[in-house]
């Protein structure tokens, strides 16, 4: 998904069969020392209390979980919402493991793959005081097509019946595809093809269970009763968002749904990155969602490292160059463009080499299928890629570009009209206009420009995106960004930005999802070997992985740092 | 008063000799003629600084570049050594008449020298827009003022259009869609980049601010016995208008000049502050500002020097302007034109 504040449609993908594995990636640099890795501290009671307080610059639109698709408050929904699955909500890279929420061990798989079968939990209750029944759990994956959830064609395609659902939402009925049993308590859920992430994908908040009578539209403002430690009591886009203890919770599963240490959550909106910073240092708040400010960095660093957490990301910053238009229809243009890019000056920009790293594969360093190379970086090349990029090598790229016969030509680059991605794209255009084009930037509104530029009529020619992992499989990245089915001329919704498709390593695609159904080892080495062959093709250039830095207030402590949904709020003590 | 009258002046002089005198007498003058010839000098100096003094081309990123300070290489943007050694700032100021006196910004380069060359295109769109609006303020105004009826309707109607939208609305309005798309309009095409598009946005926003003012006069001046005299006698209506009503309104025209180049230049530079001005990499007063904005805690003179320079060049063209209105129009009839 990409990491944005604003709703975002993800495409509708036919999804196959995928490959999946956890993670081994490293933890933040300066995490809480009471936070043990791979494990929660045990309950401490004595901890408990106080008033959390959030604060943001907006709030991230609607409240509906099975809508909602920003990490904004997908952090959120973790404290309040539960699915069959879950992530484990943990510190350290076991957070990607999935482990059984509702359900009361992880699905015995049959038929191949092809069916699931869950044994609900008993006794299970939503904030509203209501017991959750298996009808709950059918009526919620219906209402992810009634509701049209983002997620919809892209995750839960695979159930059978879900082809209807999508063609007419309304009337949707899973009767076939969720088969229940409310004397067993069992959910039988029947798919169309064995699928490798569908673990990961019931573990993800559009697949949360809510009361079979949650309206069958988006809920907007109004809160819908879950099962978390939390409920939310109030949502005012314009001011805050209220959470407080869910009174019908007792803790069924550490590992999924830990019990919550603050009695409330407020999140307030409207206060600028600058007054985060400042309401934060004079205890006025707890944490703070936005960026902060390049010019705030070093004083923080230095007067409160204490309060700063450091986290890598399985995420990228990178450039998808249109492969479709001139100049980047050419393939040495966009090798020009890698050999140019000077990927520490970006890092610079975004913070320093304390939070960005100089990357040049597709997949990010500890993401499955993850192999170290670089094509595009002085003294290697496509026949001889190097293990990691060093530096640019702009005589190569400025060579290219004569070579390509593109020298001269005008060049249009799209970014987003906040203070780094401006930066980055002045960076970027200084560079392209040294090899040799006539370089424009449009920065353009944040809330449209990740639309704006996989739409192909709008004819972008070269943008600066990024993207963070739905969940932990290497066809998340690639499959999803450069696959064939991702490209959708003149859509919205055409997350292949790079209108990349070679139909050679799209089957190899596709075979490699096959494969990690019944091998995933060999399916992340094919991974790994696809990105390199992607790469040599050079549809984007990839620049750096970004690191998350949470600033939280003096008095709050068990900070634990979940890697597929960050910070883990209901953890944090104030008292 | 007796500081802007010489003594020396006697009714029998002409009115403009009269004017050119009390403005040489007049300590504004002289304050802002200075002020604006030191600004211009430095800003047309601009590339022999970056070629001579700063050494570095100041529209390309220097992210990774160094330079040498008190002899030693030091990295243009550094990276913080401290604490936990996050984030990243410019090179503060050197103070010394060579590269980064200033200091950089965040891309890396010379802020001296984008400073320099900012002010020239700041200037140089003030001008031109405020020369563009008093050509056809003044074009208009005349010709409605002259014409009557119809073609005075016709014209009063599309000032007050304009009128009605607030200066800065409609500029902001009129730079975001052209920035977008540029302008084309049969054989005329601007690029969406182009310099030339703030020019023409800013010169046409102002235009009913000198052309309503000019009309009124204009319609005075019909009445009058000369230009009914001139009509009597058969002159042509092109005779009237550039030896009887031109003469009379240029004393007006001449104040407004320091007052639009003024307003035009504060205006660019609010555009540019709000992205849709000069684009980068070329740089304005505005732009500069909009830089420094992010490196307010470490490098406040980033956004400071290009503000100080705003100000200097607007109180003097200011200056200028009160002198220049008090020489030729010392009832000051226009003054409620603003």
């Amino acid at each position: 998904m990409r990491r944005s504040k604003t709703l975002v449609a993800l495409l509708s993908l036919s999804f196959i069969l995928s490959a999946c594995s956890s993670s081994d990636s490293e933890s933040g640099s300066n995490s809480d020392a009471q936070a043990q890795e791979g494990a929660l501290a045990a309950y401490d009671a004595s901890k408990a209390g106080g008033t959390l307080r959030l604060v943001a610059k907006g709030a991230a639109g609607t409240l509906d979980p099975q809508i909602n698709y920003t990490l904004q408050f997908w952090q959120l929904y973790q404290a309040a919402y539960d699915g069959l699955l879950s992530f484990r909500k943990v510190d350290g890279p076991k957070s990607f493991e999935v482990v059984p929420d509702l359900a009361e061990a992880l699905p015995e798989l049959s038929d191949g793959g092809k069916t699931l079968t869950f044994t609900l939990r008993k006794g299970i209750m939503f904030s509203d005081g209501r017991e959750v029944t298996v009808n709950d759990v059918k009526a919620s994956f219906e209402r992810i097509f009634k509701v049209s959830s983002p997620t919809a064609g892209g995750f839960y395609n695979g159930i059978i019946g879900a082809d209807k659902c999508l063609a007419t939402p309304a009337t949707c009925s899973l009767d076939e595809g969720i088969i229940v049993d409310e004397a067993t308590n069992q959910i039988v859920m029947k798919l169309t093809a064995a699928d490798a992430t569908i673990k990961y994908k019931l573990a993800l908040p559009h697949a949360v269970v809510l009361p079979a009578d949650a309206p069958s539209k988006d809920a907007g403002t109004t809160p819908i009763p879950g099962t978390g430690a939390y409920a939310f009591a109030s949502y005012d886009p314009n001011n805050e968002l209220k959470m407080v203890r869910n009174t019908h919770f007792t803790e069924w599963n550490r590992e999924a749904q830990p019990a919550g240490y603050p009695d409330e959550i407020i999140y307030s909106f409207g206060l600028t990155a600058e007054a985060q910073v400042n309401a934060i240092k004079n205890d006025q708040a707890d944490w703070m969602l936005d960026p902060i400010p390049a010019d705030r960095l070093s004083e923080l660093g230095t007067e409160n490292a204490d309060q700063i957490n450091v986290h890598t990301l399985t995420a990228m910053w990178y450039l998808p160059m249109n492969n479709n238009i001139a100049p980047f229809n050419n393939v040495k243009a966009r090798q020009a463009v890698n050999y140019a890019l000077d990927r520490n000056a970006m890092v610079k920009i975004f913070g320093g080499e304390q939070l960005a790293t100089p990357a040049c594969t597709f997949l990010p360093p500890g993401f499955p299928g993850h192999v170290d190379f670089c094509q595009y970086t002085k003294g290697a090349s496509t026949d001889a890629p190097a293990a990691q990029w060093a530096e640019p090598d702009l005589e190569k790229a400025k060579a290219l570009v004569k070579e390509s016969g593109t020298f001269g030509q005008k060049v249009g680059i799209v970014v987003s009209d906040d203070d780094v991605n401006k930066q980055m794209g002045e960076y970027i255009q200084s560079v392209l206009n040294q090899i040799g084009y006539k370089a424009t930037l449009k920065p353009i509104s944040s809330n449209i420009q990740f639309t704006y530029i996989q739409n192909t009529n709008n004819k972008v020619q070269i943008s600066l995106s990024q993207w963070y992992q739905d969940f932990p499989a290497a066809m998340d990245f690639l499959y999803i960004l450069l696959g064939c089915e991702s490209f959708t001329p003149g859509s919205d919704s055409s997350i292949n930005m790079a209108g990349y498709c070679n139909k050679d390593i799209n089957a190899r695609m596709i075979a490699a999802m096959e494969l990690s159904v019944t091998d995933e080892a060999a399916a992340d080495k094919e991974w790994g070997a696809i990105d390199q062959a992607i790469m040599d093709e050079a549809p984007v250039a990839v620049a750096f992985t970004p690191k998350q830095v949470d600033f939280l207030s003096k008095r709050v402590k068990n900070y634990n740092f979940s890697k597929q949904f960050y910070m883990l709020v209901s953890q944090l003590q104030v008292k | 008063m007796t500081d802007r009258e010489p003594a020396s002046l006697n009714s029998s002089e002409s009115p403009g000799r009269i004017a050119v005198a009390t403005l040489a007498h007049d300590r504004r003058t002289w304050i802002s003629s200075i002020l604006l010839l030191i600004i211009f000098s430095i800003t047309l100096a601009a590339p022999l600084y970056a070629t001579y003094v700063s050494k570095t081309d100041p529209f390309i990123s220097s992210i990774n570049g160094t330079t040498i300070i008190n002899g030693e290489e030091v990295s243009v943007l550094q990276q913080s050594t401290e604490g936990l050694g996050i984030g990243v700032n410019p090179i503060g100021p050197t103070w010394k008449f060579g590269p980064y006196m200033l200091g950089a910004d965040n891309q890396g380069r010379d802020v001296a020298a984008r400073l320099l060359y900012g002010g020239g295109n700041t200037l140089l769109i003030g001008f031109s827009a405020g020369f563009l609006t008093l050509i056809v303020g003044t074009l208009l105004g005349i010709i409605a003022g002259y014409s009557g009826r119809f073609i005075d309707s016709f014209i009063s109607r599309i000032l007050d259009v304009i009128w009605a939208f607030p200066v800065y609305l409609l500029s902001i309005s009129l730079s975001v869609v052209l920035l977008t798309s540029g302008f084309k309009w049969g054989p005329i095409s601007l690029e969406s980049g182009s310099l030339y598009l703030p020019i023409v946005i800013i010169g046409l926003v102002y235009v009913p601010y000198v052309a309503r003012p000019i009309r009124g006069q204009v319609i005075a001046l019909r009445e009058r016995e000369f230009v009914k005299a001139a009509v009597g006698s058969g002159a042509k209506n092109r005779d009237i208008i550039f030896r009887e009503i031109l003469p009379n309104v240029i004393p007006s025209v001449l104040v407004f000049i320091p007052l639009m180049v003024a307003l035009s230049m504060l205006t660019e530079s609010a555009l540019s502050f709000l992205s849709i001005g000069v684009q980068p990499p070329d740089a304005s007063w505005g732009t500069i500002i909009k830089d420094g904005l992010g490196l307010l805690y470490t490098r406040p003179l980033v956004a400071l020097m290009p503000g100080l320079f705003i100000v200097a060049t607007a109180v003097s063209l200011n200056l200028m302007g009160d002198a220049v209105r008090d020489a030729l129009d010392p009832k000051a009839r226009l003054r409620g034109a603003f």
